[in-house]
C-alpha cells in the first residue's frame, strides 16, 4: 500500500456499502479486506492505494480517475478473468486481484523505461510500422505484444460459463435511470405501457446517488414509485450496447440473472435515451498522476464509499458540481488547499509530482502543495444511442458541449442531462413529460406536451498550455495530436486512427472531445468545422460469451438417435443435424458391407412428396434430365443445375402414382432445394398445379446394403423381392416389419445391392430393431456416414459439394449423359449448352491412383503443373478397405483428364506424390453387376 | 434488423425473409445468347434509394413477395402478395 492507514469515513447517507459485512480478497498477493457494496477500487483506496495500474505504452503509474465502468486505468485480472473494470465490478470474498500492465511489479516496472523511448513510439507509429516491408510485421508484432496492455485469458480448458439470451418486446425502454430516466419510466408506466428501465450501475439514481440530502430525498420518492408499477421492470447493472433499425436495441445483463451474463434482444415501441452527461477530463502536464480525478469521481468515492480521496486538495471548478466537491470534501476532513475558479479567469497549468500528486502550479506560475487534484472542467453528452437512430449532434458553443440535433425519428426520444441542464425538479418534470409522451407514441394515447431544458453557460475548457494526455487508455497526448494535424491528418477521423486517440476500451467517452478541441485549435477552426466521429455500437464492451449466448438454432435428430448412442456412435454434427459418424470401425463397417449386409440410417435426407398434374413439369424443370417416360413405380436419379449451370443438387425420385412422386436430395440441399423449386411455382408458373410438402422428418429412411440385403429383407416383409419382378431402381410400396405405408425402392450409392426404406418416422426404431434381429445369421451391423463415404469413392459416386463446388457446371462433373438439351427448358440449359460446346475445355472430374497405394493425399490438396502451377485438387480420397489402397476423386484440367495422365499432388508437408488418372470413375465394379444383382 | 411487413403474416424480423432479388428481370427465352443471359444472370440496376423488389418469408409463409423499398432509408412503400403491387411508375426506377 501506498500510504498505509484507514481512509474510509465515518458512515455517509447514501453510502451503498454494508459495514457488517466483511469482505477478504488479495491485492497482489496481498490480503486487504472491504465491505460488501465496494467496488474493487473503493476498497482498495479504502485502503489507502491509489496506484492501480501502468498504461499502455509509456507504462506510466496510474490511479483512479472517473471512479466508473469506463475508468481508463483500472482494469484488472481477477482469477482468470482479464480486464475486469476495477471501479465497477463488486469486490468479493476470496477474490484474487492482480494489476495488468505491470512487470515485474506496479511499483518497480521495467517497461517504464519506455517513457524515455516514448519517441520512437510517437504518433503515427502504427501506421508507419505496419506500412512495409510486410515480412517484417509479425517482428514488430512480437516486440509490440511484450508491451501490450490486457490481462491473461482463461486457460484451455478452464470450465466455461455459461451465458444466456432473451427476447423482449416493450412499449418503451428507457436508457438510464437518473433523474429524467427514472421519472420517464414512472409516467409510461403509469400511461399504461409495458417499460424496461436500464441502468449501467447496480442501483437506480444516477447523480442523485452520490448528491446532497435534497438529492436523496428526491431519489426517494423516485424509488418508491418505480417500485409500486409492477409493469416497469428495471435492470441494473446492465448496459444498452446498441441501437439498430427499427429499435431493434441490445442489453447486456451482467448481473441480476442465473447466467454470467444475459443479452437481451428488444424490439421497443419508443426508445428514452436518458444517458445523462459524462464529466470531462482536462488536458494539462500530469494529468495521469494518481491524484488527479474528476469532480464526480470525488463526490462517488466519499458519497457512494466513503472513502477519502485524499488529504489536502486543490480544487479546479468551472461548475456547480466541482463546488459540490469542494463542500463534499471539506464535510470529509479533506483540507481545501485552494480553489481555482475558471469562471474567474483562473486556471491551472500542471500537476506536480512522481507516482503521485504532491502539488499543483497555477495558471499564475505559484505552486500549491495538495495530494489531491480535482477537476471540474465540463461535460460531453453520451450521444452514441442518438447517433445510432440518425440524429448528427451539433456544438453548442455556449454550454460548450454536443446536444442532440432534435433530428430523431419518432420512436426515438431524449431526456435528462443529454438534453439540458436544469434543477432537479426540472429534469424530472421533463422526464415524465417524456414518458408520457413515449408510452403515447407507443400505444396510441393523445399528445403530451414537453417542456423545454435549456442548456446552462460553461466555459470552454478542454487544454492547459501544458503537454498532457487526452487518451489515458492509448497514451496519446495533445502535442500528438497537434503532429497528426501536421502530417496533414487534419480532420477528426483521420486524426483519430493516426493517433488512435479515443481508440481504447472508453471508445472516446473521455477523449474524444479534448481530441477534437486541441486538433481544431491546431488547424484554426472551429469546433463544429472540425466535425465528430460518428459513434458506433457498442457503446459499451460486449464480452464474447453474452454474444455467443445460448444458440437457438435447432438441433434435429433422427428418431433412431437414441440407438446410435447405445452402440458407442461417434456423432457429425452435419449443419443442423446429428449424424451417425461411425460407430468404431469405419473400415471393417464398410468391408462388411461389401461381404454380408449392413444398415445405415439416411433420415436427415430431404425428402419431398410432390403431387398434381403438372408435377412432372416441374421435374423437368430443376432437373437437366427427362422425366416425362417415368413409369409409376420406378425411380429416377437427377441432377439439378442453377440457372448459370453450376450443379445444386442430386438425388433419386420416385413415381409412386399417376401425379404423385416422391423425391429425395441432399441432407444440406434440402432447404435450398425447397425455395428453389417455390421459386419457380410461384413466380414463374403460377398457373401449374403442384403441391410440395417436405417430409424429411415424417419419414425415417434406413438404406440397406451388402449381397445379404435381400435375404434380410425378406424376412420381415410382404413385398415381392424376387429381382425379376423388382429390379434395380424400381420402388414398391407395403408393409416392413408390420408396419404399414413403408415405401422401399433399390438404388445403390453404396455400389452393392441395396434397397432404402422409407418409414413413418415413429415406427423407425421397431424396422431399424427387427432388421438387426433378423440379420444376426446374416452377419449385420449398422455402418455410419464414414463408411458410406468410403463406399461411394470405391463406386466413384460423387458428392455434390464435395466433388464439386461452387463453379462446376454439370459437363465437369461428367454428368452429361444425364443433360436432354431436348427438353423445351430447365434450369441451366442455356449454360450447359455453350459449356458442351467447348469441347472439353473445362475442369473434369476424374478418379485417381497414387502411386504410392499406401499414399492418401489429403482433400483438398492442390495438383499443380510445372514451377508450382496450381491446376486442379483432390475432391475425394480414402484408403479402400475392399482394395487396400487409396481410392481419390479429383478436379483437373482437359490436358491432365485423359486415362493415364501423370498428376503431381502437393502434399501438406511440401512434398509432392505423383498419381495416375483411371479409366473408370468407379474402383469397385466399375459395369455395375453387384447393385443390379 | 428491420422489420418487414409481409402481406401474409404481418410484421415480422428481417431474418425471416431472404431478399430473392430485383423484380422486373424477365427471364431470356431459350434461344438466347450468352450477352443476353449473362446480363440477365449478373447485371443489377442496385439502384440509390426506390427500387423494386421480391421478397422469401422463408421462416413464415413460405410466400415470394413483392415489395418497393428505399436502398437508403430501408422505408418500404408497399409490399404486396408477388406481383400484385401498384403499376409502374416514373420514380420507382425499375
Ligand atoms: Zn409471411
Amino acid at each position: 500500500m501506498s500510504a498505509a492507514g484507514n481512509w474510509r469515513l465515518s458512515p455517509q447517507p447514501g453510502e451503498v456499502i454494508d459495514r457488517s459485512t466483511k469482505v477478504n480478497f488479495t491485492w497482489n498477493g496481498t490480503a486487504v479486506s472491504g465491505f460488501a457494496g465496494d467496488t474493487i477500487v473503493s476498497a482498495l483506496m479504502a485502503n489507502g492505494e491509489q496506484l492501480m495500474s501502468r498504461s499502455f505504452k509509456y507504462h506510466r503509474p496510474r490511479g483512479v480517475m472517473t471512479a466508473t465502468f469506463f475508468d481508463p486505468n483500472c482494469s484488472f485480472q481477477v482469477g482468470n478473468e482479464p480486464n475486469v473494470r476495477g471501479a465497477h465490478r463488486l469486490v468479493k470474498d476470496g477474490d484474487v486481484v492482480q494489476a495488468q500492465n505491470a512487470w515485474p511489479s506496479l511499483k518497480y516496472d521495467v517497461r517504464s523505461a519506455n517513457q524515455a523511448v516514448g519517441r520512437f513510439l510517437g504518433p503515427g507509429f502504427y501506421y508507419k510500422t505496419f506500412i512495409k516491408p510486410q515480412p517484417l510485421w509479425p517482428a514488430y508484432q512480437k516486440v509490440l505484444s511484450t508491451f501490450a496492455p490486457g490481462g491473461k485469458p482463461p486457460a484451455i480448458g478452464t470450465p466455461h460459463e455459461i451465458f444466456d439470451k432473451r427476447y423482449a418486446h416493450p412499449d418503451v425502454l428507457v436508457v438510464g435511470a437518473g433523474p429524467a430516466g427514472i421519472a420517464a419510466a414512472i409516467e409510461a408506466g403509469r400511461a399504461g405501457a409495458s417499460v424496461i428501465l436500464v441502468e449501467e450501475e447496480y442501483e437506480i439514481g444516477g447523480h442523485l446517488r452520490f448528491g446532497g440530502p435534497a438529492e436523496l430525498a428526491h431519489l426517494a420518492t423516485l424509488r418508491a414509485e418505480v417500485a409500486a408499477l409492477e409493469n416497469v421492470e428495471v435492470l441494473t447493472d446492465s448496459v444498452v450496447s446498441g441501437r439498430y433499425d427499427d429499435n431493434w436495441v441490445g442489453v447486456i445483463q451482467r448481473s441480476g440473472v442465473w447466467s454470467k451474463e444475459r443479452m437481451i434482444k428488444a424490439r421497443v415501441g419508443t426508445l428514452v435515451v436518458a444517458a445523462g452527461l459524462i464529466e470531462r477530463p482536462f488536458v494539462f502536464e500530469g494529468n495521469d498522476l494518481p491524484g488527479v480525478m474528476l469532480s464526480t469521481a470525488a463526490l462517488r468515492l466519499t458519497g457512494l464509499h466513503a472513502v477519502k480521496p485524499g488529504t489536502s486538495a486543490v480544487v479546479f471548478t468551472a461548475n456547480s458540481t466541482g463546488d459540490a466537491a469542494i463542500e463534499r470534501l471539506t464535510q470529509s476532513g479533506v483540507t481545501i488547499a485552494r480553489i481555482v475558479d475558471a469562471r474567474k479567469g483562473e486556471t491551472i497549468r500542471r500537476a506536480l509530482g512522481r507516482g503521485h500528486v504532491s502539488g499543483v502550479e497555477l495558471g499564475n506560475g505559484s505552486k500549491v502543495q495538495a495530494d489531491l487534484l480535482v477537476t471540474a472542467t465540463g461535460w460531453t453528452a453520451p450521444t452514441s444511442l442518438l447517433n445510432m437512430a440518425g440524429d448528427r449532434p451539433v456544438w453548442d458553443a455556449t454550454a460548450a458541449r454536443f446536444s442532440p440535433a432534435d433530428d430523431l425519428p419518432s420512436t426515438v426520444m431524449a431526456t435528462g442531462g443529454i438534453l439540458g441542464d436544469g434543477t432537479t425538479e426540472e429534469l424530472i418534470a421533463h422526464g415524465r413529460a417524456v414518458g408520457a409522451e413515449a408510452a403515447r407514441r407507443a400505444t396510441g394515447a393523445a399528445p403530451v406536451e414537453i417542456p423545454d431544458l435549456g442548456r446552462d453557460p460553461h466555459p470552454a475548457l478542454f487544454q492547459s498550455s501544458t503537454v498532457g494526455f487526452v487518451d489515458f487508455s492509448e497514451d496519446v497526448k495533445n502535442k500528438d495530436v497537434v503532429s497528426a494535424a501536421k502530417e496533414g491528418y487534419d480532420s477528426s477521423e483521420l486524426a483519430k486512427r493516426f493517433t488512435t486517440s479515443a481508440m481504447g476500451p472508453a471508445q472516446g467517452k473521455y477523449e474524444m472531445i479534448n481530441t477534437m478541441a486541441v486538433l481544431a485549435d491546431a488547424t484554426n477552426r472551429d469546433f463544429q468545422s472540425t466535425g465528430t466521429t460518428v459513434w458506433r455500437p457498442p457503446y459499451a464492451p460486449i464480452s464474447l460469451g453474452a454474444l455467443a449466448g445460448r444458440s437457438f438454432e435447432p438441433t434435429r435428430v433422427s428418431p433412431l438417435q437414441g440407438w446410435h448412442e447405445a452402440h458407442g456412435v461417434e456423432p457429425l454434427i452435419a449443419g443442423q443435424w446429428i449424424r451417425p459418424e461411425h460407430y468404431g470401425d469405419p473400415q471393417a463397417e464398410a468391408l462388411n458391407v461389401r461381404t454380408n449386409v449392413g444398415i445405415i440410417d439416411v433420415t436427415p435426407l430431404g425428402k419431398f412428396d410432390i403431387q398434381g398434374p403438372d408435377a412432372v413439369k416441374l421435374l423437368n424443370l430443376v432437373y437437366t434430365n427427362q422425366w416425362d417416360n417415368l413409369a409409376i413405380g420406378s425411380v429416377r436419379y437427377g441432377v439439378m443445375c442453377a440457372e448459370d449451370g453450376v450443379v445444386l443438387d442430386d438425388g433419386v425420385t420416385a413415381r409412386l402414382g399417376e401425379d404423385r412422386y416422391l423425391m429425395t436430395v441432399t441432407s444440406s440441399g434440402a432447404a435450398t432445394v425447397w425455395e428453389w423449386m417455390e421459386m419457380w411455382l410461384q413466380t414463374v408458373h403460377p398457373d401449374w398445379q403442384v403441391l410440395i410438402t417436405p417430409i424429411t422428418t415424417g419419414m425415417a429412411s434406413i438404406n440397406i446394403a451388402g449381397p445379404n440385403s435381400r435375404e434380410l429383407l425378406s424376412r420381415i416383409t410382404d413385398i415381392d423381392l424376387d429381382p425379376q419382378t423388382f429390379p434395380y431402381m424400381k420402388v414398391r410400396e407395403g408393409v416392413v416389419a408390420g408396419v404399414e405405408n413403408c415405401i422401399v425402392w433399390r438404388i445403390g450409392f453404396t455400389g452393392e445391392l441395396s434397397y432404402e426404406i422409407h418409414v413413418p418416422a415413429s415406427y423407425a426404431l421397431h424396422v431399424w430393431e427387427t432388421l438387426i434381429d433378423n440379420g444376426q445369421d446374416l452377419g449385420i451391423s449398422a455402418f455410419g456416414i464414414e463408411a458410406q463415404r468410403i463406399l461411394r469413392l470405391e463406386k466413384g459416386h460423387l458428392i455434390v459439394g464435395q466433388d464439386t463446388d461452387g463453379l462446376t457446371q454439370a459437363h465437369s462433373a461428367g454428368l452429361g449423359p444425364l443433360i436432354k438439351q431436348a427438353k423445351e427448358d430447365f434450369a441451366g440449359k442455356q449454360e450447359l449448352a455453350w459449356q458442351e460446346a467447348r469441347d472439353g475445355d473445362y475442369p473434369h472430374l476424374v478418379a485417381i491412383e497414387t502411386v504410392d497405394p499406401a499414399l492418401v493425399p489429403p482433400e483438398a490438396s492442390q495438383i499443380v503443373r510445372g514451377n508450382n502451377e496450381i491446376v486442379g485438387r483432390v475432391t475425394s480420397s480414402r484408403m479402400s478397405p475392399t482394395l487396400r489402397r487409396s481410392v481419390a476423386l479429383a478436379q483437373v484440367p482437359k490436358n491432365l483428364s485423359t486415362p493415364g495422365s501423370r498428376l503431381t499432388i502437393v502434399l501438406p508437408n511440401g512434398s509432392r506424390a505423383v498419381a495416375v488418372v483411371r479409366e473408370d470413375l468407379a474402383f469397385v465394379d466399375p459395369e455395375g453387376v453387384r447393385l443390379r444383382g | 434488423m428491420i422489420i418487414i411487413d409481409c402481406p401474409h403474416c404481418g410484421p415480422r424480423n428481417s431474418t425471416e425473409f431472404r431478399h430473392a432479388g430485383e423484380a422486373g428481370h424477365k427471364r431470356p427465352v431459350a434461344t438466347t445468347d450468352p450477352a443476353e443471359w449473362r446480363y440477365y444472370l449478373y447485371v443489377h440496376d442496385n439502384p440509390m434509394g426506390w427500387t423494386r423488389e421480391t421478397w422469401f418469408h422463408g421462416s413464415g409463409c413460405r410466400k415470394f413477395f413483392s415489395a418497393e423499398r428505399n436502398t437508403v432509408t430501408n422505408e418500404f412503400r408497399w409490399i404486396a402478395p408477388f406481383g400484385q403491387g401498384p403499376a409502374h411508375t416514373e420514380e420507382s426506377g425499375a
